[in-house]
């Protein structure tokens, strides 16, 4: 109806000329005889007149039409006499309005029959012609929202760090991923004097530029105040009494600040309203609390403070709610109970492979091909366990897809080297790490890409120890048979089967394992009195 | 950082020489079956594999050769193969290749080896 209404409004009357045709698409220009361009006339969606004419059978007398309507009013007083209603498809898109014959006889039934016929071809025209002109307009304002959305895309982008801080004993990861229509998440790292590092995890309510310019304003505001002041929940509240007075109504911003000393692993931090940390540390999970208002709603907040301690091997996960908050294809949200099993299961590795971990999870959970509802912003802050303890030397997944076993090399060689293997050593690690890959992607994770192959080197002693971990949930490896060659050659046996035979014979020592969820497949290789020459 | 394996053959006196160059996985499958095809229309009675260009060879990579040496045994037509690198001549002998095969002493690398 709105559409019909918005047509009408723009109806031009004839007045005292001749009984020409008005037409109804909204450009008074086009009406011939420019000289006596009449007013529109404006009828109300709510007018009763507009479902008479749509229902009118035909061309209707206007001073003999006895209808309660403002329109009808308006357009005897244009000097309208009659009106024939342009209906295509059931739909009124418009009307014919004439003035009175110059002859000021009254219309015949042929000039009746003659307008009808006039009006009957000609709204299917004007209807087209509408169509057209709606669908320009909804194309230029699709243009116009997509190059919004890159500006701010732009925006926000740049203001994320472009690395993550290096600090001896710690390590930090990040992983950011914007949604299509761009949420505002922001995160940051702020170096202190004193040894300490300044984090920061938000999300400006939102989407689109506004978002991304208060995003901005938050993190400057934030990162001056950071330097001045010690207390986080006085940084807050600083940031809070710049945002207030400027931010767009309807706008505000959840944030987390803190700051961790590095030599102790003490953590204090305040919230403004943004999800609660997690800690994973000794195979607990814990979350930590403080309260405090999203920025920018109220003046004169007050921001509670928490404090802990990191202790070494200990996980710090910040996280934005498009974490917790993404659905699967029932429309059960992650939660933090998923997130904190993850942490659980997780947490003890390296933070790159708790985000890789964590990333996984949530692509499992999620419906199959369902586009990301919200930024995923996720934040991981470890403290080292130092000397002494089963460090990985090497941590990292890689995804499920042919030819990455390539790349687990290439990432597993250096800390190889590093650790003392050499030579034919190094290489029959690379072969077992590469077949051992290979087996978790395609037998494990059947080349599902968004699973990952998780591998991670750990020296004990004088063990090396790769663990190469699938998602293969309870299904069996495989158990291949002893390859045969005689059997092979002979068109007996498939010609494949050949990869943990190869491992076997790589290796010190072959351990496969697993349990619901995974496969791990242990190689191990010992750097002194390994078995070197003992096949030859 | 992976290469996808081309072969080309060169024959000369009824032995065919199959250049590999790249890596030999389950990619190559199809470059190694068209070159053992030339081969084998050229009228080659013996067959040499060169490896000196090929940096990496997987378990899928084994079951293609071990399938060429198949077809070349079937046709009566021996093979050799040269340019391995210790490690893969050392997986050539534990697989067992080596018992199907003349394994040539690894050659220093040749220009254009990737090694």
């Amino acid at each position: 109806m709105s559409l019909v209404a918005d047509s009408l409004r723009r109806i031009v009357s004839r007045g005292r000329t001749a009984p020409a045709v008005a037409a109804s698409v909204g450009e008074p220009e086009r009406v011939s005889a420019p000289a006596a361009v009449p007013a529109p006339i404006d009828i109300a969606p709510n007018d009763p007149i507009i479902p008479y004419f749509q229902s009118a059978a035909g061309a209707v007398d206007i001073e003999a039409l006895e209808l309660d309507s403002p329109a009808l009013e308006a357009m005897r007083s244009a000097g309208v006499k009659l009106v024939v209603p342009l209906v295509t498809q059931g739909e009124l898109i418009g009307l014919l309005n004439l003035g009175p014959r110059l002859s000021d006889q009254d219309y015949s039934g042929d000039d009746r029959r003659l307008l009808e016929s006039l009006a009957a071809q000609a709204a299917p025209a004007v209807r087209v012609g509408q169509l057209v002109r709606e669908q320009e307009a909804e194309i230029r304002s699709r243009e116009r929202l997509e190059q919004e959305l890159a500006v701010a895309r732009l925006i926000q982008q740049n203001f994320l760090p472009r690395s993550l801080p290096e600090v001896a004993g710690w390590s930090v990861a990040a992983d950011y991923r914007p949604a299509r229509e761009v949420g505002g998440d922001f995160y940051d790292f702020i170096d202190l004097p004193d040894g300490r590092l300044g984090f920061v995890v938000g999300d400006v309510t939102d989407k689109g530029v506004p978002a991304a310019l208060v995003m901005a304003a938050t993190r400057s505001v934030l990162r001056a105040s950071a330097q001045r002041l010690v207390e986080p929940g006085a940084v807050l509240e600083r940031v809070n009494e710049h945002l207030v007075p400027d931010i767009p109504e309807n706008m505000f911003v959840t944030c987390l600040y803190g700051v961790i000393e590095l030599e102790t692993g003490r953590l204090v931090f305040a919230n403004a309203g943004h999800n609660l940390p997690m800690v994973a540390s000794g195979g607990a999970v814990t979350e930590l609390m403080a309260r405090g208002m999203p920025l920018g709603l109220m003046p004169g907040m007050e921001y509670e403070e928490t404090e802990a301690l990191l202790d070494p091997g200990a996980h710090l996960l910040l996280y934005s709610d498009g974490v917790t908050e993404a659905h699967d294809a029932d429309r059960e949200m992650f939660g933090g109970g998923r997130l904190s099993s993850v942490m659980a299961e997780a947490g003890t590795r390296r933070g790159d492979a708790l985000l890789r971990t964590l990333i996984a999870a949530l692509g499992a959970f999620v419906a199959p091909g369902a586009e990301q509802e919200d930024d995923i912003t996720l934040v991981a802050i470890r403290r080292e366990s130092g000397a002494g303890a089963a460090d990985a030397l090497a941590d990292f997944s890689v995804a499920s897809e042919p030819g990455n076993e390539r790349e687990a090399i290439r990432r597993i060689e250096p800390a190889l080297a590093a650790a003392g293997l050499s030579g034919a050593r190094l290489e029959r690690m690379k072969t077992a790490v590469a077949e051992a890959v290979m087996n978790a992607m395609e037998h494990g994770n059947g080349f599902q890409p968004e699973l990952p192959v998780d591998v991670t080197l750990v020296r004990d002693g004088d063990a090396l120890r790769v663990d190469v971990t699938d998602r293969g949930s309870a299904r069996p490896m495989p158990e291949a048979p002893d390859p045969d060659i005689d059997a092979k050659l002979a068109g007996e046996q498939t010609p494949r089967g050949w990869g943990l035979f190869l491992i076997r014979n790589m290796v010190d020592e072959l351990d496969v394992s697993g349990d619901d969820e995974h496969h791990t497949t242990r190689l191990v290789m010992h750097l002194e009195g390994g078995r070197d020459d003992d096949r030859a | 950082m992976t290469t996808a394996l081309e072969v080309k053959v060169d024959v000369l006196d009824g032995t065919a020489t199959l250049l590999l160059a790249g890596d030999v996985d389950r990619e190559g499958g199809a470059a190694l079956d068209r070159a053992y095809s030339e081969a084998a229309a050229a009228g080659a009675v013996s067959l040499i594999l060169d490896f000196a260009a090929v940096p990496y060879i997987n378990s899928t990579g084994i079951a293609l050769i071990v399938g060429l040496l198949g077809r070349a045994r079937a046709a009566a037509v021996p093979v050799t193969a040269r340019g391995l690198t210790d490690h893969y001549r050392e997986i050539f002998e534990i697989t067992r290749l080596s018992d199907f095969m003349t394994i040539e002493a690894g050659a220093p690398a040749p220009e254009g080896s990737t090694r």
